[in-house]
């Protein structure tokens, strides 16, 4: 199932530039492993060593926070868009 | 000027003084960070001329840049004014902190005080944040302010811009309260109301800030707007003569003015001007909303990240479900001995109610929380009898009349003596 998946411009250094890229699988955490597999350096960027998302690092999927769905197990369909964003913005 | 870089909080990592705000390495939050050296006499090595400076603050401006020195600009040309191109347009701070004795004797309290920052030109703590980004936007050369905002901070950022002449774009949710929809539209603002909630529409912003070459107050320019809440506690500080109160009720959203305040006190302590740098911080506690508290949560749970929550309050101005400086704020009130607590809507309307009628100050919701936990706080015993507590009241009532509606009686009656005495029965026993 192809995610468009919307990169940040802080990590897109470390993503050859790109700003989105389309990548398969049925749910997030898939959808982030195949990012990982494309773009070795985005592994430590977004995630922690026990392979959590990081502290900052927000992800949604078509617009909702993964955090009030299924975390990393959240499904995805085919044609969603996975957003990833800093998430110190605001207040 | 004192400014020197960005770095990130999590991992140090240093930046140059530009419009970012997130570490690339670990997104964590750039802050700024400044080297007060030029203020110590004989340099690095010297010793601060502790009532100098004293002197120097008490002889700036009536408004936030009498505190130059600890802000993230750089000093521009003169304007024509005469004053600093960076510091024109619409001057926030100096506003009144009230000796609250109404308020202390109903709460069993020794000394209360209230700050009453509803007395900034847009009527919210919100105009000491906007003043320091519109100043370092300007710096850096952008045309255009823009925000996400509950409403208090479109009011302030729709306002700077009119004051300073820069177009500005202010994001809301579509829901928010109609004073404070009409008090940013009347600026000459694009006002644009977002289909969700304010968590919705700071993604949304989050999303902009990347395309648009615009100055979001509170995405990329957020290291220089935040530090705009440090200018709190300074005056705090000063109007108790260059000391610190034992303890401060802060409301928190996104927890920036909270812990800026702690940041504030503590720049100021480290620098000695408020006498023994070993003397501690005041307790520092936090207040929020029931309906939307996933850091007093957060707290209450011994944790250290805030899990997001979906808001349903009326404190709309409290109401980020997703709170960027969480961690931090439950690392200042469990370092400073405070706390974080929540208050239900009833409480929050009692709580406006109590602040009127002892002070005289009408603020609107987020007052009434900050005022409902100074209220549950002290009915728990937990404020010693001795303490001087300061109540940091960020907003005005007019902005949110709904909170009050129904909450009192109008007698209607001819125009008759009469009439007069037999409908309000208060009136015959005077």
């Amino acid at each position: 199932m192809a995610v468009t998946v919307k990169i940040p411009t802080q990590l897109r250094a470390a993503a050859e530039g790109t700003s989105e890229t389309q990548l398969d699988g049925a749910t997030v955490q898939e959808v982030l492993n195949g990012l990982y597999e494309r773009y070795g350096e985005l592994r430590e960027r977004i995630s922690d060593e026990d392979g959590s998302l990081r502290r900052f690092v927000n992800v949604y999927v078509s617009g909702e926070d993964i955090r009030f769905l299924d975390g990393l197990q959240t499904p995805v369909s085919d044609g969603a868009e996975l957003t990833i964003l800093p998430a110190v913005a605001g207040g | 000027m004192a400014v020197t870089n960005l770095k990130c909080r999590e991992c140090a990592t240093e930046y140059p003084l530009e419009a970012l705000y997130v570490c690339e390495r670990c997104f964590g939050p750039l802050e700024v960070v400044y080297d007060h050296s030029r203020l110590l006499s004989g340099g690095e090595d010297g010793v601060l001329d502790v009532d100098g400076l004293r002197r120097r603050i008490q002889a700036g401006p009536q408004n936030i840049w009498r505190y130059a020195d600890f802000l993230p600009v750089v000093d521009g040309p003169p304007a024509p004014s005469g004053r600093l191109a960076s510091r024109t347009g619409l001057p926030a701070g100096c506003t009144p902190l009230i000796r609250a004795d109404r308020l202390a004797q109903q709460l069993g309290l020794a000394e209360v005080w209230v700050k009453n920052d509803a007395a900034n030109p847009t009527h919210s703590f919100k105009d000491r944040v906007v003043s320091v980004a519109a100043a370092r936007a300007r710096e850096l050369g952008f045309q255009v302010l823009a925000c996400a905002s509950t409403g208090n901070l479109a009011n302030s950022v729709a306002a700077h811009g009119a004051a300073l002449g820069m177009e500005s774009y202010v994001f809301i949710p579509s829901d928010l309260e109609e004073q404070k929809v009409l008090a940013t539209g009347v600026y000459g603002t694009k006002l644009v109301a977002v289909k969700g909630n304010y968590d919705d529409v700071n993604r949304l912003c989050t999303e902009l800030s990347a395309e648009r070459d615009w100055a979001f107050v509170n995405v990329n320019l957020r290291p220089y707007y935040a530090e705009g809440s440090k200018t709190l506690a300074f005056e705090i500080a000063e109007q108790l003569g260059f000391q610190m109160p034992d303890r401060c009720v802060v409301p928190i959203a996104s927890g920036s003015l909270f812990t800026k305040i702690g940041k504030g006190f503590d720049e100021w302590r480290e620098l000695g001007l408020l006498g023994n740098p070993a003397c501690p911080l005041p307790r520092m506690n936090g207040a929020q909303a029931t309906g939307c508290s996933p850091v007093a949560s957060a707290f209450a749970d011994g944790q250290d990240v805030c899990r997001p929550v979906k808001p349903n309050t009326i404190a709309k101005s409290l109401a980020i479900g997703n709170p960027a400086d969480g961690p931090y704020a439950l690392d200042l009130a469990r370092r400073s001995g405070g706390g974080v607590d929540s208050v239900s809507d009833e409480e929050i309307r009692a709580g406006i109610a109590l602040l009127a009628q002892t002070t005289g100050i009408f603020t609107e919701t987020a007052g009434g929380v900050t005022t409902a936990v100074l209220s549950k706080l002290a009915a728990r015993g937990d404020i010693d009898p001795s303490e001087r507590v300061v109540l940091v009241i960020t907003g005005e009532g007019l902005k949110t009349l709904d909170a009050v509606r129904g909450t009192f009686e109008t007698y209607e009656i001819d125009p008759s003596v009469s009439a007069f005495e037999s409908r309000v029965p208060e009136a015959v026993t005077v």
